[in-house]
């Protein structure tokens, strides 16, 4: 098996504030990993030592292939990332967008180009090429900052919370496209308070005060804590939460 | 390379803002149109109120003669010194000149005279111009009495003969002055202000989150924020001067070359502190209020309106922390006199100090909040 | 009347929970009024100047020592011809060059006419006119010295009595005019900024749908700012009285009541300002560029309005901060009584009617 994030002991600390306490897991490649937890359980900080943007107080990762606390430049050439709140400019075009984010990513021009019209047909948006992309609706817009992410093709794909606020037929949708994803070999980190999103990963984490609590397939989980389904797998973990 | 694609999108999004494209075109109209001409200390029709208790034909001709100088208008004639001073409670007029009685027997008589002015004075600046125009006009009148009643005192007293030469300004116009100023107050505002209104846009919006995450380098990420800056506000420099030759015919009579140099480092610098100030901001209004903030002191310390040689010591010194000032002097020596590169190399070296402190702290700055 | 006084703390804490607007605030005059009491004065002292001396005589010398024993001169160079003295000028080290011509101490003896040279710098004009004054008074001083001291007849001797500020001040001039600039920039900037934030972030909705009345709303987010322009004019008397030696001459009675009546109309402003925009960015630009710069050039803060081209002085007319400034420098300056300001008192309550109406019709109008 191929491993592509790998972490011993992670943890954070806020000045006397553990954030995130002592991590280890492994994902393999084109799995998608679900990353639960309640707000304030450290999912967030987790992740963002992941993609390079926090540096670790103490312990180990490894994020394809690089160590997250030395290199974190090339950890970030190799990842996307989708963040909860919309974040391409809204002032810039589809086309335009892409472009910036190809070229940020050093795509040859050429690439660029072909791979702009393959996602616009993809998503069927070759009607919104040269539209704004602050004028699409939301959920337009959450697919194509899915596509902006893994427009470079990044070995993982970190998506936090990617689907708030859109209508279940959407989410579905959405979720088909990272099913092609990780076909087509990238790995999906994902992060969401849907739990029927959780079922459709392949493996699930929950954390809770900062620690994983339970880390395994949706399957397994509900077994071995008896439930009917992993909302109350979740219930059943996040009870025991001393901070909140 | 990738500051090339950051470069495309941000003249995108600077050529899709509304606010800050009509900023950018009216900015220099409005300023250069309206501001030299309010901000003018120029004096002329400065009100008079004359109390001549004399009545004789001394009197007349000297009010003649103050009244043709051009600087005053005489508002109020009387023999009453009270009505006189109750128009200056009302603020109708600036000076009082009283001409007592028996104004021309003394002269006559014991060859010396008296004359009283009252200023209203809660405007020193103002009391004290108009005063000394009096005053000067007083004089010249005295001395036509002097050759008409004793030549012989001209030849032994003798006199210096004094000429004044008003060089750089001959006209002594106001807006001469004012211009070049102004052009100064504009890169100022494009500098500092809208650079730090658009680094600090892409905190609010979160948009800047996206950008951490990729490989981007933080000082690509900055650089292409500031290069636009400085190329609008160049492009906005050649309007103002283009404005400046149309309307009011000036031209530098000194090189493009040291102006536009000299606007260079300076954009650099003051970009530097937007994007500091942008650093300490998480909302676009508290950027706002602290670049309003600076930007007012800086101004009012750069003898844009008030001659710096006229401050206190210790002002004096604190203006030497103020970038603005060093433009200020540079664009008008520049505009006015001619001067050389050579000759503006200290004021040079002192903007390439600030350009330095400032890009430097911001960076640094930059990168330990984030 | 609860529901009134809960709206109005919970205004107090929002203003009190961003402290960095809060020190501006209070910073703001502070600064201001030391930058103007101290910095921004037009009396000319210390002008750097230059001397060619061709002559290097007696006669020269003590001209020169003239000179430099003023207070109105600071002699920082002497070149050796025109081409340095020049040069000075255009480095911008001097502003004005003595030139004594080569027989100026000969011309004495021989009974001819002495000739001196002054260059001034003219870029900026009053300067150049003051300094160039000076120099005149003291080539005069010079004369009379070495006349020893006898009279020319026919002398008219002028009497300058400098009315109400004896030291020409700027102080005196700049007080009255920073109070008018800080009260327009707290009461007009920050209502309106605070009411369109509450816009904004959609609370105004919430405020909106609560039984209190929606004018109501909109006084509880002036008062705290009144209170704190309020503190403002005080602090600034304070300050003036104390540390400028600026006297209030008038009543205090007279100075708050004018005060209030223009932080009044500075409040409508703001209430209007804050109807016509939805945004936090549109509220400070017309704010900013509508109302303190206008205020800041047109007032007669700075510059005086008489000498501005007539359209200028016709716009400074809906100036609120114009009227305001006419009137305390009347009262506290020059101790007027209030009813010798009866006519500006009138304008500025006129303008807080008309503008406190269309604020409140256009704030109905948009439920």
């Amino acid at each position: 098996m191929n491993i592509v994030i790998q972490t011993e002991n992670l943890s954070k600390y806020f000045g006397d504030f553990l954030a995130v306490d002592n991590i280890s897991f492994e994902v393999a490649k084109g799995e998608i990993f679900g990353f639960l937890g309640a707000n304030g359980a450290g999912k967030t900080t987790a992740m963002r030592m992941l993609c390079g943007l926090l540096s670790p107080s103490s312990g180990k990762g490894i994020v394809a292939g690089f160590d997250i606390s030395k290199q974190a430049n090339d950890v970030k050439k190799n990842i996307g990332y989708m963040s909860q709140k919309f974040s391409l400019y809204e002032d810039l075009t589809v086309k335009e967008n892409l472009r910036l984010f190809g070229g940020i990513y050093a795509m040859r021009v050429k690439d660029i180009q072909s791979k702009t019209l393959k996602v616009c047909k993809d998503l069927d948006l070759n009607y919104a090429k040269d539209l704004l992309v602050g004028s699409l609706p939301l959920g337009v817009k959450q697919k194509l900052s899915f596509a902006t992410a893994i427009f470079h093709h990044p070995q993982i794909v970190f998506l936090d919370e990617p689907t708030g606020g859109v209508d279940p037929v959407a989410r579905r949708k959405f979720w088909e496209m990272i099913y092609q994803a990780s076909q087509q070999g990238i790995t999906a980190f994902v992060t969401t308070h849907y739990m029927d999103e959780a079922e459709y990963c392949q493996r699930v984490s929950i954390m809770v005060d900062g620690r994983i609590e339970a880390l395994d397939t949706p399957n397994n989980l509900r077994k071995a804590l008896d439930a009917q389904n992993m909302d109350e797998v979740f219930h059943a973990l996040a009870r025991k939460a001393q901070r909140s | 390379m990738t500051l090339k694609y950051l470069l495309q999108k941000e003249f995108l999004q600077i050529s899709r803002d509304k606010t800050i494209l009509k900023m950018i075109v009216a900015l220099p109209v409005i300023q250069l149109l309206i501001l030299p001409w309010a901000a003018t200390f120029e004096q002329h029709n400065i009100a008079l109120s004359v109390v001549d208790r004399d009545h004789s034909t001394y009197s007349q001709v000297l009010i003649q003669k103050i009244v043709s100088s051009g600087f005053f208008l005489l508002t109020d004639y009387s023999n009453s010194y009270d009505k006189a001073i109750q128009s200056i409670e009302r603020n109708e007029s600036d000076l009082l000149l009283e001409i007592p009685p028996e104004f021309e027997n003394n002269f006559v008589r014991e060859q010396k005279t008296d004359l009283m002015i009252s200023v209203n004075a809660v405007n020193g600046q103002k009391a004290g111009l108009g005063s000394s125009y009096l005053a000067q006009i007083i004089g010249e009148y005295n001395k036509d009495i002097v050759i008409n009643h004793s030549p012989e005192a001209i030849t032994t007293f003798k006199n210096i003969e004094s000429d004044f030469y008003f060089k750089y300004n001959q006209e002594m116009n106001y807006l001469n002055y004012m211009v070049p100023g102004v052009l100064v107050m504009l890169l100022t505002l494009v500098g500092g202000m809208l650079s730090a209104l658009n680094i600090v846009k892409e905190k609010e919006i979160g948009t800047i989150e996206q950008i951490n995450v990729t490989p981007v380098s933080k000082g690509t990420f900055i650089l292409a924020k500031l290069i636009p800056f400085w190329v609008i506000g160049l492009f906005i420099l050649s309007i103002g001067m283009l404005i400046a030759w149309i309307i009011y015919g000036l031209v530098p009579a000194g090189s493009f070359f040291t102006i536009y140099l000299f606007a260079f480092v300076y954009l650099v610098a003051f970009s530097g502190l937007g994007l500091l100030i942008s650093t300490y901001s998480n909302t676009q209004q508290q950027a706002m209020f602290v670049a309003y903030f600076l930007l007012i002191i800086f101004f009012l310390l750069s003898g844009l309106f008030t001659p710096i040689s006229s401050m206190p010591n210790w002002v004096q010194i604190v203006t030497r922390f103020n970038p603005v000032r060093y433009f200020i002097e540079v664009i008008r020596l520049v505009y006015m006199k001619g001067a050389s590169l050579t000759y503006i190399l200290p004021q040079l070296g002192c903007i390439l100090a600030f350009a330095v402190v400032f890009n430097t702290w911001a960076i640094v700055n930059y990168k330990k909040t984030s | 009347m609860k529901q009134f006084v809960s709206f109005i703390k919970k205004e107090f804490l929002h203003i009190l929970r961003d402290p960095r607007t809060l020190m501006i605030l209070m910073a703001m005059p502070l600064v201001q009024l030391i930058i103007f009491g101290y910095a921004i004065t037009t009396e000319i002292n210390n002008s750097p100047m230059a001397v060619l001396d061709e002559n290097k005589g007696v006669e020269s010398l003590a001209l020169i020592e003239q000179f430099s024993k003023s207070t109105y001169f600071n002699l920082v160079s002497t070149p050796n011809n025109i081409a340095e003295t020049e040069e000075a000028f255009q480095r911008g080290q001097i502003k004005l060059a003595l030139i004594i011509t080569p027989s100026f101490g000969n011309d004495f003896l021989n009974g001819n006419i002495p000739q001196v040279q002054v260059l001034c710098d003219a870029t900026e004009p009053n300067e150049a006119n003051t300094v160039s004054k000076y120099a005149q008074q003291i080539i005069m001083q010079y004369q009379t010295r070495v006349h020893n001291n006898i009279e020319m007849p026919f002398m008219i001797h002028t009497n300058i009595r400098m009315l109400y500020n004896p030291q020409l001040k700027g102080a005196y001039n700049f007080v009255p005019g920073i109070m008018g600039l800080i009260l327009m920039l707290i009461c007009a900037m920050m209502t309106s900024i605070s009411i369109v934030r509450e816009k904004e972030q959609g609370t105004m909705e919430v405020l909106l749908v609560s039984p209190i009345k929606p004018i109501f709303i909109i006084f509880s987010k002036a008062i705290p700012y009144f209170v704190i322009a309020l503190a403002d004019v005080i602090g600034i008397l304070l300050l003036s009285y104390f540390l400028l030696d600026v006297p209030i001459v008038g009543s205090i009675v007279s100075i708050l009541f004018l005060s209030i009546l223009f932080i009044i109309s500075a409040l409508a402003l703001g209430m209007l300002i804050s109807s016509v925009t939805s945004s936090q960015q549109a509220a400070m630009l017309i704010s900013g560029v509508g109302l303190m710069l206008p205020t800041m050039m047109l007032s007669g803060l700075i510059f005086p309005i008489e000498n501005m081209p007539l359209p200028l002085q016709v716009i400074s007319n809906i100036i609120p901060a114009k009227w305001f400034i006419i009137a305390i420098k009347d009262v506290m300056i020059k101790g007027l009584p209030l009813f010798a300001i009866w006519e500006e008192c009138l304008i500025l309550a006129a303008m807080s009617i008309v503008l406190l109406t269309a604020s409140l019709k256009r704030f109905k109008n948009r439920l």
